[in-house]
């Protein structure tokens, strides 16, 4: 450096001639590539094409027995509850972070609903009400622990798994509460139950309740700065910090909105098991993060759309239903949806590389 | 005067330590600690072990299948120098070998409800005759369709794929007793029966049960018979019948005999279980294990069986002819969880 | 002229580790200041004190005259300091303007703004082609473009371009050049003129000494936690200021006060 003399540089008017093209945005792509930049674009496409190829597969192969409008609502039935705990998981996998405890959370909300009704005899709606409450706290626990201790999410929703599980278990001491007394006693618990039929398609309020809550999430997450916020959180906690957001007090309103879908799952759980079973939902953690990377959403943060894993859940449904229906070993289930998993991780990192 | 007191309560102390100490002890071991099942039958070995002056430690798995933990309490057990161990394996065949340690350390195993794989890995096994539990659904079932039973669809709603033996006992015993071919009975859903529309598995959980349910209903949406696991499976199927309106026209059996599943058959919404009776299991191993500590006598099986069967009785509101049954009230006297 | 930031013993240490030791600092209205200096000499975290990442043990800032104490960079920009960062603080998997708005946006007028917190997208759009075109920045095409899909320059330029059109009084650029390639640098310097131009006034980090001296009006020299020096660069060569800089030549009038 010392070396150097003067202030005027040969090198600089070396370049003086050649195109200044650095700023313009060339469109240089061959068919693949603009195939890459339009899922960069829209995640949930990929979902979407699998999902629709696997219902004309299964259509083709089953026929009206399974392409009719009531097996297609069927499905949607099945996967209300996975539908509604992966919205709650999408929106924290979207800050980087993962909740292991939703099952958990959402048992111990449909359980605080019933037996706050059943034990204490307080109305059934204000113990519906206290079911969120217990959601929304749990997720305020997870959400203070991982934003203002920075504790990794994995390791918090570990342990708070754990810990709601065992509270319910202790809680409940493993009562049933069963569907005829929820019937004759508290029928609001059984809300998400009731059905209503359009042709031969049959709805529950449960499936509606999922789709208008991931299209409400979807505009959220889309049309708001908090949303927006989501998504930088994930992309990268330090920039966005920079950048003006309050990450940590974003960090802890997704885990409150996460506790609270929760107890929203635990009230449609009641509805669509009749009863308050305290051991209901054991895998809904593992459905839902299934459900989430089948759609779409990167583990990483900060890429992918709510309404890819409501298509992810519905080609994990499909794909249960159908190899059902044609009679085949459970098994395989379980192995095709290993293999989506790993291949939506893959189609995940490929996407990534569109980053010139 | 109060030193020569203090030392003879501290003595007492001592003493009473000691002989706490030197208290024969048991271990019970079972799948999980939360299914009332398992609760009921840790107070059946409590209530005994307090009774014969037993000391009494329970470990459970995790969840359903977690053979590890189990085998971690096995080995606390030789360690902790128990005289016997009461245990409902999750993994009836990979246990085996832990449990084959604890014996040739001098330890009493029972088997309670599952028996291990072979039967004789264990000393003893104290559990409900699964297959005759579902011969008496089975035949109950049968009888109270009369005529009808001869074009009946039948709703198979099993436990796992991995066909564990009492999914494997109940539903192949429920087959004999309905009078079915079983094609080889150590496997299910090999049946070629054109009555069977077909089998799912449940978990054993109200969840599974319904999602089963609706998935046999989309193959065939005039099943009117239906064969569960268990109640909480049936609770579940009887979801997915009252969604589209059949709940009435469907007969549905089981196997537990669980409190809330009575109550489901005095409420019409199960037509028959089999009741099995955990408590009962649990005290009569205590006793064993009690008997053994003190002259080292092993208990025997049942006559004609390679276990001990700790009975099981139908219980169902409408009895069929033929079949021996109880009513709900008794049933409910005798109910667990 | 009074100078439009002004800092006067500013003490910071960490630990025994004393990073600021009473450094002075001056940035006139409408100016480049390039701040200089060797690794560890203190400089970032100068930049730190005034951009509001940290808060000094000891010592005075002042902003138009009125004294000032941050406490977090969202204060320091709340009062008109905007901060480009070595690493741009973006969010590369966003669009452009969602970046260029982030922890600002613009909601709708009306209910659909105040009830249901809709952005107010086509604003935000608009606002953020215009500032890239006023700039002389980009043709852009697509202002929904994530930022990921840039090349480093033009990544660069975008974070420029949101500095200057939020930065109401201080401009500070941390290393805008370091990792660009001689083209992109060349594009990034004639943006700093053109914000310069438009009567912001820039605080430039640099180890780029031809950079530094191609653009700046004065070079604020920092060594062993405070400043050294001011000189204007048409008075000393490279070799000079980068002699000041590791103390192999004495400086001039130690303790010159612009």
């Amino acid at each position: 450096m010392a070396s150097e003399s003067g202030t005027t540089n040969s090198y600089e008017s070396a370049i003086k001639g050649s195109p200044d093209a650095v700023a313009e945005f060339t469109q240089r792509r061959s068919a693949v590539h603009s195939f890459q930049h339009l899922l960069h674009q829209t995640p949930s496409l990929v979902p979407l094409i699998v999902l629709l190829a696997a219902v004309a597969v299964f259509a083709a192969l089953l026929g009206a027995k399974f392409f009719s409008p009531f097996t297609l609502t069927l499905i949607l039935q099945q996967v209300a509850i996975t539908g509604i705990v992966g919205a709650a998981q999408s929106v924290v996998i979207l800050t980087a972070g993962i909740d292991l405890s939703v099952g958990a959370i959402m048992v111990l909300s449909s359980v605080v609903m019933g037996q706050f009704t059943f034990r204490y005899g307080l109305p059934p709606a204000f113990a519906v009400l206290c079911g969120f409450a217990c959601g929304a706290l749990m997720g305020f626990i997870n959400g203070t622990l991982v934003a203002r201790m920075k504790l990794p999410p994995f390791i918090v929703t570990l342990g708070m798994w754990q810990i709601v599980l065992a509270t319910n278990f202790l809680y409940s001491a493993n009562e049933t509460i069963r569907s005829q007394d929820i019937t004759e006693q508290a029928p609001i618990l059984q809300l998400f139950g009731e059905s209503f039929r359009i042709g031969g398609a049959v709805f529950t309020y449960g499936v509606v309740a999922m789709l208008v809550l991931v299209l409400v999430l979807s505009y959220v997450l889309r049309h708001t700065a908090w949303g927006r916020h989501v998504y930088a959180v994930g992309d990268d906690p330090d920039a966005a910090e920079l950048a003006g957001v309050q990450v940590s007090r974003v960090l802890v309103t997704v885990y409150v909105l996460s506790g609270l879908i929760c107890a929203l799952a635990g009230w449609v759980l009641i509805g669509r098991l009749g009863s308050v079973s305290p051991t209901a939902g054991q895998f809904a953690n593992i459905e839902s993060i299934t459900a989430v990377v089948i759609g779409g959403i990167s583990l990483f943060g900060g890429r992918g759309s709510i309404l890819g894993m409501l298509f992810g859940a519905l080609i994990v449904g499909v794909f249960s239903l159908g190899l059902k229906m044609l009679g085949t070993d459970p098994q395989w289930t379980y192995l095709l949806i290993g293999a989506l998993i790993i291949g939506a991780v893959a189609v995940d990192q490929w996407i990534r590389k569109v980053a010139a | 005067m109060t030193k020569f007191l203090m030392g003879a309560a501290v003595g007492a102390l001592v003493l009473g330590a000691a002989s706490a100490a030197s208290a024969d002890s048991a271990c019970l071991i079972t799948k999980t600690d939360t299914n009332p099942f398992f609760v009921k039958m840790k107070e059946g070995a409590s209530a005994k072990a307090a009774e014969l002056g037993i000391e009494l430690k329970s470990y459970a798995g995790k969840i359903d299948g977690d053979s590890e933990s189990q085998i971690s309490a096995i080995e606390t057990c030789i360690a902790d120098g128990a005289k016997g161990i009461l245990l409902t394996p999750s993994d009836t065949k990979g246990i085996v070998p832990a449990v084959q340690k604890a014996r040739d350390a001098g330890l009493l195993v029972i088997a309670l409800d599952t028996p291990l794989d072979p039967i004789e890995a264990a000393d003893a096994t104290f559990a409900t005759d699964n297959f005759l539990a579902g011969e008496l659904i089975g035949k109950w079932a049968k009888a109270a369709l009369g005529d009808a039973a001869a074009d009946a669809k039948i709703a198979m709603l099993d436990l796992d794929v991995s066909q564990p033996t009492v999914d494997v006992l109940r539903d192949q015993g429920f087959l004999q007793g309905f009078g079915i071919d079983l094609g080889d009975p150590n496997k299910w859903g090999d049946e070629t029966d054109a009555r069977i529309v077909g089998n799912d598995i449940t978990q054993g959980n109200e969840e599974g049960g319904r999602r089963a349910m609706e998935s046999l209903l989309a193959k065939d949406p005039f099943i009117n018979v239906v064969y569960t696991i268990n109640e909480p499976a049936a609770a579940g199927a009887y979801e997915a019948l009252k969604a589209i309106g059949r709940e009435k026209d469907v007969l549905i059996v089981s196997v537990d005999g669980g409190c809330p599943g009575v109550a489901n058959i005095k409420d019409g919404v199960i037509g028959a279980t089999s009741q099995q009776y955990p408590l009962l299991m649990a005290s009569l191993g205590i006793e064993a294990i009690a008997a053994y500590a003190k002259d080292g006598t092993k208990p025997q099986p049942t006559p004609g069986k390679s276990f001990f069967d700790t009975g099981v009785a139908l219980v169902t509101d409408k009895p069929a002819e033929g079949v021996e049954s109880i009513d709900t009230a008794k049933g409910t006297e005798l109910c667990w969880g | 002229m009074e100078p439009i930031l002004k800092a006067r013993n500013l003490v910071k240490r960490y630990g025994r580790v004393v990073a600021l030791d009473h450094c002075d600092f001056e940035l006139m209205p409408g100016e480049i200041l390039a701040v200089i200096g060797d690794n560890g000499a203190g400089k970032s975290t100068l930049i730190k004190a005034i951009s509001g990442a940290v808060t000094p043990d000891e010592g005075e800032i002042w902003l138009e005259g009125r004294k000032i104490g941050f406490s977090s960079p969202l204060e320091a920009r709340g009062a008109g300091i905007e901060t480009v960062y070595q690493t741009l603080a973006m969010s590369p998997a966003l669009s452009i303007a969602d970046n260029m708005f982030m922890g600002r946006e613009l909601r709708k007028p009306g209910i659909m703004g105040s009830l249901f917190r809709q952005l107010d997208r086509p604003a935000m759009e608009k606002f953020a082609r215009d500032k890239l075109t006023e700039l002389g920045l980009m043709t852009i095409q697509n202002i929904n473009q994530a930022v990921e899909t840039l090349s480093g320059g033009q990544r660069q330029g975008v974070a420029v371009a949101r500095a200057a059109a939020f930065g109401s009084k201080v401009v500070i650029l941390d290393e805008p050049t370091a990792a660009l390639g001689v083209k992109e640098s060349r594009r990034v310097l004639e943006l700093i003129s053109d914000v310069r131009s438009r009567g912001i006034p820039i605080i430039l980090i640099s180890h780029n000494m031809p950079h530094v001296f191609e653009v700046a009006d004065r070079i604020h020299i920092h060594r062993l936690g405070r400043r050294l020096c001011v000189i204007k660069p048409g008075d000393y060569t490279m070799s000079d200021a980068v002699a000041f800089m590791t103390g192999a030549k004495e400086a001039p009038g130690a303790a010159e006060a612009a």
